[in-house]
C-alpha cells in the first residue's frame, strides 16, 4: 500500500527527515545559542515521534506486506530506488525510534556544558539514520542509512564521552565497520547474482528475498550479513566493544546505543538474513541458539560482580539480547513456533525502552554523586525517594517482573526457545534467575542500607528527581506497564509479518524438522527412565 | 458479578496508586484512611462472593476480561475464575487482610514510612486476590511474583537496616528459583496442553503421557516450594521477619505463604493423575513438617518460633494434599490463617510492649500486664497444638488420621511426633513470654502495657475463628461441611463417614498434643534449669537445630561463593583477557604489521626508482618464463 492511499503525504520521508530540518534550523541560526539548538532538536523530535504515533494509529495490522510505501527512481543504470515502507516489526522500532529520540533531547538539556550544537546535531543526524534503517526497502539506501548512524555516533562517544573516549569510540567504529564491509560485499554479491534470475539486477529487498541462492552463495552471504549483525546486537563473543563505548558514552549516547542501535542487530537477522538466506540460516540454527544461551548466562554472570554501573547495565544488555537471538532462530527451527519471534521483536522492544530508562538513571546518578562506582553509593533511597521509586520500576521490569514489560517478550522467545530443545530453555530460564540477583544486589547496594562513608559521598547536592528528568522518565513507566499489561497493542502489530517471515523460511522448515533433537525424542528419553 | 469480581483487586490496586502517589506530601499522617477503607470494601466483596458461592456451592464462575499475551497459539486472559476453593481463598485473604490493615494504623504509627506501608499493603491485596481468583497458569504467575514483590519490599520496609535489606532480596531471589520451576512447569504444559487455562487443561489432562504430566507436576511444585517455604528453599521465611510484624501476619503467615498449597490444590486435576508427583509433595511436606518443627524448639526470638511452625503447618499442608486428603489440607490452610494470623499479631503486640525486644529470654510475666493479649495468644497456641475444640484441632487431627487410615503408617508417625514437637515448642514460648518473672531491663518493664485497642480489637476478632471456624466447617470429623462444600473442586474424593477408629485417632492425637504441653509446662515451668542442662549434655544437637541445620552456611559455600567466584573468573579472565585481549591482540598485530611496511616508506626517489627497477626485470622474468 502506498502512502497517497493511506495518508495523502509520504508519513515515513517527514518523519525520518524531519530531524535532518532541525538540524539545518540550527546550523541557520549560527553559533553561541544553546537554548535555541535544544528548542529547535526538542521541537523537531517531539513533531517525529507525533507523527509516527499517526503512523501507528493509520497502520493496517491486517494487512500483508509493506504499508506507506513509497518508490522513486533513484539511480537507473544500477536500478537502485530510493524506497520506503513499513511492516508491523519496522512500524514499532521506528516507534521505539522516536519516543527514545525525544526522550534523549530532554535528558541531556543540562547534561552537555560544551559545544551543544554539535551534540544536538550528532544526535539528530542519528535518529535520521537509525529510522532510515527502518523504513529502507531498497538493499542500497538501508546500507547508506547503516553507514550514516555509525558517524553521529562514533563523535557523540568520542567528543562528549569520558576519559577513554578515543579508545571506546575507536573500537566501536572499528568493530562496527568490519561488520558493515563484510556486509558491503556480500550486498554486491547478492546483488550481481540477481543480474542473472528473472528478477534482474535489483536493490529491492523483497525482490532479493524472493530469489533462491545457491547454497555455496547463500554460506557466505549468510555470515557476511550474520557477522555484521550479531556485532551489533551484539552476541558473545563479539560484544567487548559495548562495556566500553557505553561506559565512555554521555547519558544520551548510552540510551540511543542500548536502545536503537543494538536492535539493528536482531532487526537485521530477520530482515535479511531470514528470507535472503534460509538454508543457510537453518543450519546456523544449533550455533547462533548456543552461542545466544550462552550469552544470556554469561551475561549475567558477568553482570553479577561489575562494580561499575553502566557496565553492569551493558552486561545486563547482552545478556538481555540473547533472548533476540534465541527467539528469533528457535522459531525458524520447527514449525507453528511464532512465539519465539514474536516474543523477539517485544525483547527488542521492551529491552529499548528499559534498559534506555536504566541508562538515564545512572545518568542521573551520576549527577548527583559524581561517580557510577557501585561500591560508593549507598543508601540513597533516602534523600531520593521518587528517583528510587523510578529505578525499581525499571529494575523490576529488567528483571522480568510479569506485568512489565520485560516479562512478556522474554517469556514469548523463552516458550519458543524451549519449544525447540527443552535443555537450552531451561539453562536460558537460569538466565532470568541471574537477572534478579545481579538487578536486586545493585539495587540494594545503591539505594539501601545506611549511608556509606561522608568522604566518598558528598552529602550535599543529592536532591531528589527534578521535573524535566520525571518529564523523560514517566512516558518510558507508560510504556512498560503497559506492554506488560495490555502487550496485544503491540503483538497485533507482529502478527502479520511474523506469518509472513515464517512462511517464506517455512517451506524448508517443514523438511528439516525431524532432524532436530526435539520434544519428542527427549519425551521418548524421559519415558525410557520410568 | 463481574464487577464485584473486577473490583476485589481493582479497589486495593487504586488505593495503592493513590497513596503512594499523594501520601507522602498530601495525605500524610492520614495516609492509611484510604488503603484501610479500600481493604474493607474488598472485604465487604469478598464476602458476598463467598456466601454466594456457599449458597451454591457448583456455582461456577468463569470470566475473560480481556486479552492479555497473545501469540500464535498462546492465548492468555486476564481472567476470573470462582469455586469454592478460591471462595475459600477469599474469605481468609479478605479477612486476615482487612484485620491487619486496622491493626497497622497502631503498629505502624509514627513510622515515617506510614504512608509507603500501607501503599505496599494495598498492592499486596491486589495482587493477592489476583493471584486466587486467576482462571490460568500466566495471570497466576503474574500474581505470584507480584505477591513476591511485595513481600521484598515489605520484609525490607526499613531498609537503611541492612540485615532487612538483605532478607528482602534473599527472599525475592530464593522464590525466583522456585519461580523458575513454576516458568518452566508453564512452558512445558503448554507445549502438552497448547492452553494454560484452568478449564481447557483440566479439561484434557488424559491426553498427556505420564512423563509430561510428572514434569508438570514437579516443575509447578518446585515453584510451590519456593513460595511456601517448603525445604529445601524454606531458608527466605524465617529472615523474612525483619519485616514489620503486620507484614509477617499477613502476608507470612495468613496469605502469601499459602500460595503454593492453593496452586497445588487448584492443579488437583493434574496431581490426581499423577502418583509419583503426589508422593514427591507428600514426602517434601512431611519432611518439612517435622525438621522446622525441630528448629523451632530452640529459637529465642519469638517470631522466627512462629516462622517455623509456620513452615512446619506448611509442611502439613503439603503432606495432606500429597497423600490425598485434600480437604484436610485446605482446611488446615483455612484454620491456620486465622490462628497464625492471630500469634503473629499478638507476638506484634508483645513485641510493642516490650520497646522492640524480640528474644523471648528477656521477656516473662507479662500475663498480668498484657492480659487480652495473653488470653488471645492462648487460644491461638492451643489451636496451633491441636487441642479440642479450637480450629486447629479439627483439621490437624484430619490429616493425621487420614495418614493411619490410609496405611501411611510411617507418615502418620512422624506427624505424630511433629505434633508432639509442636506442643512443646509452642508453649515453650508461651510460658516464656507471658509466665514466670519478667527478665528485661527495669526501663523496658517500666514501659509494658497492653496495647491500644486498634490493635487488641483485632486479636479478639481473629480469636473468634481460631476458636471456632473448626468445629464450625469440621464438624463431623471427615464428612463435615467442608467437605461438602469442596466437593466440586476434589470431585473424585468421597468423605468417609466418622467412626470409632476416627474417634480413637483423634484421641491419641489429642493425647500427643496435650503431651507435649505437659513437657513444655515440665521444662520451662517446674524445671526451668533443665532446658540447659539438656543443651549442653546433647551440644551437637542442640548446635544444629539453633543454627537451622546450618543450611544457611550451605548455601553459601555450595551454591553463594562458587557462583560469584565463577562470575569473577568469567570476566577478569575469560572477557578481559581471552575475549578482549584477542580483541586488543589483533590491533596490536595489524600494528606490529604496519611498523614493519613503515621502512619501505622512506621518501627517498632514489630508493623508488630503484624499487620500480627491481620490479620491472622481476616482471620481465616471470612473464618470460611463463610464455617461455
Amino acid at each position: 500500500m502506498s502512502w497517497q492511499d493511506q495518508m495523502g503525504f509520504p508519513i515515513l520521508s517527514v518523519i525520518t527527515y524531519l530531524p535532518l530540518a532541525g538540524v539545518l534550523l540550527m546550523l541557520a541560526f549560527g553559533r553561541g545559542r544553546p537554548g535555541v539548538y535544544k528548542l529547535v532538536a526538542l521541537v523537531a523530535t517531539l513533531a517525529a515521534f507525533v507523527l509516527s504515533v499517526v503512523m501507528l494509529f493509520c497502520f493496517d495490522t491486517e494487512a500483508p506486506g509493506m504499508q506507506f510505501t513509497e518508490s522513486f527512481v533513484w539511480i537507473e543504470s544500477l536500478n537502485v530506488r530510493y524506497g520506503f515502507g513499513i511492516d508491523g516489526i519496522a512500524a514499532l522500532l521506528v516507534f521505539l525510534t522516536t519516543l527514545l529520540g525525544v526522550i534523549v533531547i530532554i535528558a541531556s538539556w543540562n547534561y552537555v556544558k560544551d559545544r551543544e550544537r554539535g551534540f544536538f546535531i550528532s544526535l539528530l543526524l542519528l535518529q535520521v539514520g537509525m529510522t532510515g534503517v527502518f523504513c529502507a526497502t531498497d538493499l542500497f539506501l538501508f546500507y547508506i542509512f547503516w553507514e550514516v548512524m555509525l558517524v553521529p555516533m562514533y563523535f557523540i562517544i568520542g567528543i562528549w564521552g569520558g576519559p577513554r573516549k578515543v579508545y571506546a569510540a575507536i573500537k566501536f567504529f572499528l568493530y562496527t565497520l568490519v561488520g558493515s564491509l563484510l556486509m558491503l560485499v556480500a550486498i554486491i554479491a547478492v546483488v550481481l547474482y540477481s543480474r542473472g534470475t528473472a528478477a534482474g539486477l535489483t536493490f529491492d529487498i523483497q525482490a532479493l528475498s524472493d530469489i533462491i541462492y545457491p547454497y555455496d552463495l547463500q554460506i557466505w552471504a549468510f555470515l557476511a550479513f550474520f557477522l555484521a549483525f550479531a556485532i551489533k546486537v551484539p552476541m558473545f563473543p563479539l560484544h567487548t566493544w559495548l562495556p566500553d563505548a557505553h561506559v565512555e558514552a554521555p547519558t544520551a549516547g548510552s540510551v540511543i546505543l542500548a536502545g536503537v542501535l543494538l536492535k539493528m542487530g536482531g532487526y537485521g537477522m530477520l530482515r535479511f538474513c531470514l528470507p535472503m538466506f534460509p538454508d543457510a540460516s537453518l543450519d546456523a540454527v544449533p550455533y547462533v541458539i548456543a552461542l545466544s544461551v550462552i550469552a544470556i548466562v554469561y551475561g549475567a554472570l558477568v553482570s553479577l560482580r561489575q562494580k561499575d554501573l553502566k557496565k553492569l547495565v551493558a552486561y545486563s544488555s547482552v545478556s538481555h539480547m540473547g533472548f533476540v537471538t534465541a527467539g528469533i532462530f528457535a522459531a525458524i527451527a520447527i514449525s507453528d513456533n511464532p512465539q519465539g519471534l514474536e516474543g523477539a521483536i517485544l525483547v527488542m522492544f521492551s529491552h529499548g525502552i528499559l534498559t534506555g530508562a536504566l541508562f538515564l538513571m545512572v545518568g542521573f546518578l551520576y549527577e548527583r554523586t559524581h561517580t557510577r562506582e557501585i561500591a560508593a553509593m549507598s543508601g540513597l533511597a533516602k534523600p531520593m525517594p521518587v528517583l528510587a521509586a523510578f529505578l525499581m520500576v525499571f529494575t523490576l521490569g529488567s528483571l522480568g517482573l510479569p506485568g512489565l514489560s520485560g516479562f512478556v517478550g522474554e517469556f514469548l522467545s523463552l516458550l519458543g526457545l524451549f519449544h525447540y530443545d527443552y535443555a537450552w530453555g531451561a539453562v536460558a530460564a537460569v538466565g532470568v534467575v541471574l537477572a534478579a540477583c545481579y538487578l536486586l544486589w545493585m539495587y540494594q547496594r545503591v539505594l539501601f542500607n545506611d549511608r556509606g562513608d561522608p568522604d566518598i559521598m558528598p552529602r550535599d547536592g543529592l536532591f531528589d528527581v527534578r521535573w524535566r528528568e520525571v518529564a523523560s522518565l514517566t512516558p518510558l513507566v507508560v510504556m512498560a506497564v503497559w506492554v506488560g499489561v495490555y502487550p496485544d497493542t503491540f503483538l497485533n502489530l507482529l502478527h502479520t509479518p511474523v506469518r509472513e517471515l515464517l512462511a517464506d523460511v517455512g517451506q524448508t522448515a517443514q523438511e528439516r524438522h525431524d532432524s532436530f533433537p526435539g520434544v519428542s525424542e527427549l519425551l521418548a528419553f524421559v519415558k525410557g527412565l520410568f | 458479578m463481574e464487577l464485584i469480581v473486577a473490583l476485589i483487586p481493582l479497589l486495593p490496586f487504586a488505593g495503592f496508586v493513590i497513596t503512594l502517589l499523594l501520601g507522602k506530601w498530601v495525605l500524610g499522617k492520614r495516609a492509611d484512611v484510604i488503603p484501610v477503607l479500600m481493604a474493607t470494601a474488598s472485604w465487604v466483596l469478598s464476602m458476598y462472593v463467598f456466601v454466594r458461592v456457599v449458597a451454591d456451592p457448583e456455582y461456577v464462575f468463569d470470566w475473560n476480561a480481556f486479552t492479555w499475551i497473545s501469540s500464535g497459539a498462546l492465548e492468555t486472559t486476564w481472567g476470573f475464575y470462582i469455586d469454592p476453593l478460591a471462595a475459600i481463598m477469599l474469605l481468609v485473604v479478605g479477612t486476615i487482610g482487612m484485620v491487619v490493615h486496622y491493626y497497622s494504623i497502631g503498629y505502624m504509627k509514627g513510622d515515617e514510612g506510614y504512608y509507603r506501608f500501607f501503599a505496599y499493603l494495598n498492592l499486596f491485596m491486589f495482587a493477592m486476590f489476583i493471584l486466587v481468583m486467576a482462571n490460568n497458569y500466566l495471570l497466576m504467575f503474574l500474581a505470584w511474583e507480584g505477591v513476591g514483590l511485595c513481600s521484598y519490599l515489605l520484609i525490607g520496609f526499613w531498609f537503611r537496616k541492612k540485615s532487612a535489606s538483605q532478607a528482602g532480596k534473599k527472599a525475592f531471589l530464593v522464590n525466583r528459583v522456585g519461580d523458575f520451576g513454576f516458568m518452566l512447569g508453564m512452558l512445558l504444559m503448554f507445549l502438552t496442553f497448547g492452553s494454560l487455562q484452568f478449564t481447557e487443561v483440566f479439561a484434557d489432562v488424559g491426553a498427556a503421557g505420564p512423563a509430561a504430566l510428572l514434569g508438570i507436576c514437579l516443575l509447578l511444585f518446585t515453584g510451590a516450594v519456593g513460595k511456601s517455604a517448603q525445604f529445601p528453599l524454606h531458608v527466605w521465611l524465617p529472615d523474612a521477619m525483619e519485616g514489620p510484624t503486620p507484614v509477617s501476619a499477613l502476608i507470612h503467615a495468613a496469605t502469601m505463604v499459602n500460595a503454593g498449597v492453593y496452586m497445588v490444590a487448584r492443579s488437583y486435576p493434574l496431581y490426581i493423575d499423577s502418583h509419583t508427583a503426589m508422593y514427591v509433595v507428600m514426602g517434601v511436606g512431611t519432611f518439612t513438617a517435622i525438621y522446622a518443627a525441630l528448629i523451632a524448639l530452640t529459637q529465642n526470638d519469638i517470631k522466627r518460633v512462629i516462622a517455623y511452625s509456620t513452615v512446619s503447618s506448611l509442611g502439613f499442608m503439603f503432606m495432606a494434599l500429597g497423600s490425598g486428603a485434600w480437604v484436610a489440607g485446605i482446611f488446615y490452610l483455612l484454620t491456620h490463617g486465622f490462628f497464625k494470623g492471630l500469634l503473629f499479631l499478638g507476638s506484634g503486640a508483645v513485641i510493642h510492649a516490650m520497646s522492640g525486644q524480640q528474644d523471648m529470654r528477656f521477656m516473662g510475666g507479662l500475663r498480668r500486664k498484657l492480659p487480652i493479649t495473653y488470653w488471645t495468644m492462648m487460644v491461638g497456641a492451643l489451636a496451633m497444638v491441636g487441642i479440642f475444640p479450637f480450629a486447629g484441632f479439627w483439621a490437624k487431627d484430619e490429616i493425621i488420621g487420614f495418614e493411619f487410615t490410609h496405611h501411611l503408617y510411617y507418615i502418620w508417625v512422624v506427624g505424630l511426633i511433629t505434633a508432639f514437637i509442636t506442643g512443646i515448642y509452642m508453649f515453650r514460648l508461651m510460658f516464656m513470654t507471658f509466665h514466670g518473672q519478667n527478665r528485661s531491663s527495669p526501663g523496658v518493664q517500666e514501659h509494658i502495657h497492653e496495647s491500644r485497642p486498634i490493635m487488641t480489637v483485632p486479636l479478639i476478632i481473629l480469636a473468634i475463628p481460631a476458636a471456632l471456624a473448626g468445629v464450625l466447617a469440621g464438624w463431623p470429623p471427615e464428612s463435615g461441611w467442608i467437605h461438602r462444600f469442596l466437593h466440586p473442586v476434589f470431585f473424585d474424593i468421597e468423605s468417609e463417614p466418622f467412626g470409632i477408629v476416627a474417634f480413637i485417632l483423634l484421641l491419641v492425637s489429642l493425647v500427643i498434643g496435650a503431651a507435649g504441653i505437659t513437657v513444655a509446662w515440665y521444662l520451662y515451668l517446674q524445671r526451668p534449669e533443665l532446658p540447659g542442662r539438656l543443651a549442653a549434655r546433647f551440644p551437637r544437637a542442640y548446635g544444629a537445630s539453633l543454627n537451622k541445620f546450618y543450611m544457611d552456611e550451605i548455601y553459601e559455600a555450595a551454591v553463594i561463593r562458587p557462583v560469584i567466584g565463577f562470575a569473577g573468573w568469567l570476566w577478569t579472565f575469560v572477557d578481559t583477557r581471552v575475549i578482549d585481549g584477542a580483541v586488543n591482540g589483533l590491533a596490536w598485530l595489524w600494528g606490529r604489521f604496519g611498523r614493519l611496511l613503515r621502512p619501505l616508506q622512506t621518501g627517498r626517489a632514489q630508493s623508488y626508482a630503484l624499487g620500480i627497477l627491481v620490479g620491472v626485470v622481476v616482471l620481465i622474468v616471470v612473464f618470460r618464463i611463463v610464455e617461455g
